[in-house]
């Protein structure tokens, strides 16, 4: 079928390219091609579907067409619902103080899923996923309430203006008061089922999200990332919060991030060590390179004979106007003495010309190159290899956080469709990281047909040598209505080894899961939607986010309460990868302090990546019908034997890798034939 | 007597409405304030000014739901102490959408009526872009506004008729887009906004001296924007509520980066007429 969204035509040559002025010029062309493709182009199915085998789940290999999210039903507790190779386990509505207020963010420890609220936060406990169980709820208001767990403490972001340090519920009247909480609380959740608030750390912006960071080398303390993009509050309400640019004041709450030192031994210690500027000296960053299928109309618009400058530092092009390339043109006619229209001499003139007129004028102007963003989202941190993610404003940051108190830039990017980047995920390897454009903040519906695929996007990079490289966009490839606020949100990996799986909350777009594992073609496995919340007008609901978490996707859905869902194997995801996820199991989860994903042998890790070379075509048939019954004969066996069939099946599939299309997952196979070996 | 005010419009007492504590969040079953008297808010307001003169014109009055005494700060909800059938979760959902929206100040709607003549000005000079000869990337920056601003309209549009406030009607049409309704009188204190002067200037240009002109007072304009959203916050009692809490912040964050954007646009654009 055809999905009237507008995209770049996923055709894949891989063209080498990092040429900014290209990449400028591919901003100008897609802004030019978008009126004329908007509704034209066809998302393409997701790769072509090699023949499948029985081990293969039969149904699924292409998403369901007509695509059963259009025109689904309205309703709050009752709207239509469309699924696919996902199961939904339960829907439990908030408790009666939050039903009608924000449902937010998500943080997990043991069986229980610890859900935000702008009236608090409630606690579930999972161990029956088929029915949620309260085990608390606090009322707390501060918004937007996202939480993080860490032991037996629990954090939670106030930002708004009616958040009291009394957690009273009547709000904070005046603009200045010492009643106000902006920053973040700090809880003891040592029984679950009575947190206790300890302690608070203010902050001069409040925190919209926060990321709390362990440090490998420090077991005293853990850290936590505040970052906040309301305005400065004023100094008389709390110290130091200073609005003016730092050059004016050194002090400047602008340009950074907060860096909160939490003891372990004494939490209510808790305080802010540093502030790192990590914006500063951001002199404007390339705009991302092109997509390869960009390239082709890149490529059309030069033979079109455009006049194009490069924009010093940001790699940005600028198309002359029609206009502007004539008036040029007739003055450097007119310079030689000629008249009528310019010659193919003048044109070159003009062409050769460009760059020194920018760079005068660029002089005159008196630009500020330091104007770069004042403020972070969110920040995605990977301990394990040392790196983070800074979804800031205009630009995605890149940052080495091996010394936690002080952050390092390393990279930073723009891109050329306005995004304000937002949140920020790697894959577990550390060669991608996948940015969302939370274009308009969640509040309004940019999903629609007539909403430019690139905008309010992922954009995916890979990581190479601590910079990044565009590779493509994926946003929710089926349009919403008008009634429904998306645009891409919180989500994270899927733990299935050899992959980069992910599932995502798009709000009232609902769930989609995506594979990345080629950057350069994302696409869908997976989805649930719901109807608007109310058919007749937007009213802010959907999925705010959505994790993995030990077997489970739990989402927590703005109005409507937690869902819980699991995997339902297909084409696209065996039985064997979600058995393969499934030994993944962690005893915390906060989903912006993205864990390093360790698979423990086990026959279904093997098996997953069978099947993967199975859909890659990357072993022939016979070989992976070989293979699979070896690894049943040496699961039937035992110790030795076991040991010394899966050695010598290794033994063979290293000789293969080689010849293998699929190299890297022959590879993967035997590390994991060899693991299971030795368990 | 005077005119009697629409539910929701604030009079000439609305100075006292920022003294008390706001209305608790939460609205349970009885009206029993937790401060007698102190509690305030616009809807209530409205309802003693009525109640007071007599008022017959006929308007609807609804008070909202009456503050009451709220659940204990920092209060535990007993475990699983209640389940709610899907009738009753509705019936709580909807009271309490009802009852937020009854939750806020004049600073507040003062903010949501001038922003819709702000944002429709945006419109107004964006949607030139393309008949300007302006260059692709001024045309796509163009584009985005018109998509996110219009949107925002839509957004604060409701807000206010949600609250029984009087809603401007931007109407955009070939001559521009023209506003009809409340708020004119603000027309021009509010900043960033663009004089007649300005406008016409801008459509008197093309190409090259469109796209400066364009950023130049798009930039004064997204600015403006920006500092509405910070005299907002610095008004005592104002963005309590959520929504406009929200839409305030994230006004103020997609302007603010617009800025920054525009102003690289802008410092890279060719020199003037004179060159080369």
């Amino acid at each position: 079928m055809t999905v009237p969204i507008s995209r770049p035509s996923g055709a894949a040559s891989h063209v080498p390219v990092r040429t900014p002025a290209r990449a400028g010029i591919l901003a100008l062309v897609l802004a030019a091609l978008l009126a004329a493709t908007a509704c034209a182009s066809s998302t393409a199915s997701p790769g072509t579907a090699p023949g499948t085998s029985a081990s293969m789940a039969s149904g699924g290999a292409t998403p369901p067409s007509p695509d059963p999210r259009i025109g689904l039903g309205a309703g709050l507790l009752d709207a239509e619902e469309a699924i696919w190779n996902l199961r939904k386990l339960a829907s439990a509505p908030p408790p009666r103080d939050f039903i009608g207020v924000t449902n937010s963010d998500l943080a997990f420890t043991g069986p229980y899923a610890v859900q935000g609220n702008y009236n608090g936060f409630m606690i579930w406990d999972l161990t029956d996923p088929t029915a949620p169980a309260l085990v608390t709820s606090i009322l707390c208001p501060a918004s937007q309430s996202d939480v993080s767990v860490y032991g037996n403490l629990l954090f939670v972001s106030g930002e708004g203006l009616e958040g009291r340090l009394d957690c009273g519920t009547e709000g904070v009247s005046t603009a200045v008061s010492p009643d106000r909480l902006r920053g973040i609380r700090i809880f003891d959740i040592s029984d679950i089922r009575n947190p206790e608030y300890i302690a608070n750390v203010q902050t001069c912006r409040g925190s919209h999200t926060h990321t709390v960071l362990e440090h490998p080398g420090d077991l005293e303390n853990v850290y936590v990332y505040v970052s906040g993009s309301a305005p400065v509050r004023p100094e008389e309400e709390l110290e130091g919060c200073v609005d003016a640019s730092p050059d004016v004041d050194p002090e400047s709450a602008l340009f950074r991030i907060e860096v909160i030192q939490v003891p372990l031994a004494n939490p209510e210690a808790a305080a802010i060590v540093s502030s790192p500027r990590i914006f500063e000296d951001l002199v404007a960053p390339p705009i991302h390179g092109p997509a390869p299928a960009d390239l082709e109309m890149l490529e059309e618009a030069r033979e079109r004979g455009v006049f194009a400058v490069q924009i010093p530092g940001t790699g940005e092009v600028y198309v002359l106007p029609q206009e502007g390339a004539d008036r040029f043109l007739a003055q450097i006619v007119a310079q030689r003495g000629g008249s009528g229209p310019p010659t193919v001499a003048d044109s070159t003139a003009l062409r050769e010309m460009l760059p020194l007129m920018l760079e005068q004028s660029m002089a005159e102007s008196g630009f500020d190159p330091e104007a770069g963003p004042t403020q972070c989202h969110d920040i995605t941190v990977y301990p394990a290899l040392g790196i983070a993610g800074g979804a800031c404003e205009g630009y995605g940051l890149l940052l080495d956080i091996t010394d936690p108190i002080n952050p390092r830039r390393m990279d930073a990017v723009a891109d050329s469709n306005f995004a304000y980047w937002h949140s920020a995920t790697f894959n577990n390897d550390g060669t991608t990281v996948l940015f969302t454009d939370e274009w308009g903040g969640g509040g309004a519906p940019k999903c629609r047909d007539t909403d430019p695929y690139e905008w309010g996007a992922n954009a995916i990079f890979s990581i190479e040598n601590g910079t990044m490289r565009f590779r493509s966009y994926y946003k929710l490839p089926v349009p919403q209505t008008e009634e429904e606020n998306c645009v891409a949100h919180n989500g994270s990996l899927i733990p299935v080894p050899g992959r980069d799986i992910k599932v995502q909350a798009w709000y009232q777009g609902g769930i989609s899961i995506f594979d990345f594992s080629d950057p350069e073609n994302p696409h869908e496995i997976a989805f649930h939607d719901r109807g608007p919340v109310n058919p007749d007008r937007m009213e802010m609901g959907g999925s705010w986010s959505v994790y993995w978490y030990n077997g489970l996707i739990v989402s927590s859905e703005i109005a409507r309460g937690l869902d819980v869902f699991e995997l339902e194997p297909s084409y696209h995801l065996t039985r064997n990868e979600i058995d393969a996820a499934l030994t993944v199991q962690w005893e915390e989860f906060n989903p912006q302090g993205q864990p390093r994903i360790v698979w423990p042998p086990s026959f279904p890790r093997a098996r997953a990546l069978v099947d993967q070379l199975e859909r890659s075509g990357g072993m022939s048939d016979a070989r992976i019908a070989t293979v699979r019954q070896v690894l049943t004969n040496a699961e039937a066996a035992n110790g030795a034997a076991r040991a010394s069939a899966l050695n010598g099946l290794a033994s063979e599939l290293r000789g293969e890798a080689g010849s293998s299309s699929d190299s890297r997952r022959v590879n993967l196979l035997v590390e994991a034939v060899e693991e299971l070996a030795g368990a | 007597m005077g005119k009697v005010p629409a539910p929701g419009v604030v009079g000439p007492l609305s100075t006292t409405f920022f003294e008390g504590p706001m209305l608790p969040r939460l609205p349970p079953p009885l009206p029993r304030p937790r401060i007698p008297g102190a509690w305030v808010m616009m809807a209530s307001v409205t309802f003693v000014l009525l109640s007071g003169c007599g008022a017959s014109s006929g308007a609807p009055v609804s008070p909202g739901p009456a503050p009451s005494q709220d659940p204990a700060a920092g209060s535990i909800s007993a475990p699983g102490s209640e389940a709610l059938t899907a009738a009753e979760v509705e019936a709580i959902y909807r009271s309490r959408i009802e009852a937020a929206r009854t939750r806020f100040t004049e600073a507040d709607v003062h903010f949501m009526t001038g922003m819709i003549h702000h944002h429709a000005q945006a419109l107004e000079i964006s949607r030139m872009a393309p008949e300007r000869g302006a260059s692709s990337i001024i045309q796509t920056l163009a584009a985005r506004i018109i998509n996110a601003q219009r949107d925002e309209i839509r957004i604060m549009q409701r807000w206010l008729e949600d609250r029984g406030q009087p809603v401007p009607e931007p109407h955009e049409t070939e001559a521009g887009v023209r506003v009809h309704g409340p708020g004119h009188e603000h027309m021009h204190h509010m900043p960033g906004m663009l004089t007649d002067a300005q406008i016409r200037e801008l459509t008197g240009t093309r190409g090259l001296d469109f796209d400066r002109l364009f950023l130049t007072l798009m930039i004064e304009h997204h600015r403006g924007a920006v500092q509405m959203v910070h005299d907002l916050f610095a008004t005592d009692g104002a963005a309590q509520d959520e929504e406009v809490f929200r839409f305030a912040s994230d006004v103020q964050v997609d302007q603010a980066t617009e800025v920054a954007r525009m102003e690289q646009m802008l410092s890279a654009l060719p020199s003037g007429a004179d060159a080369p």
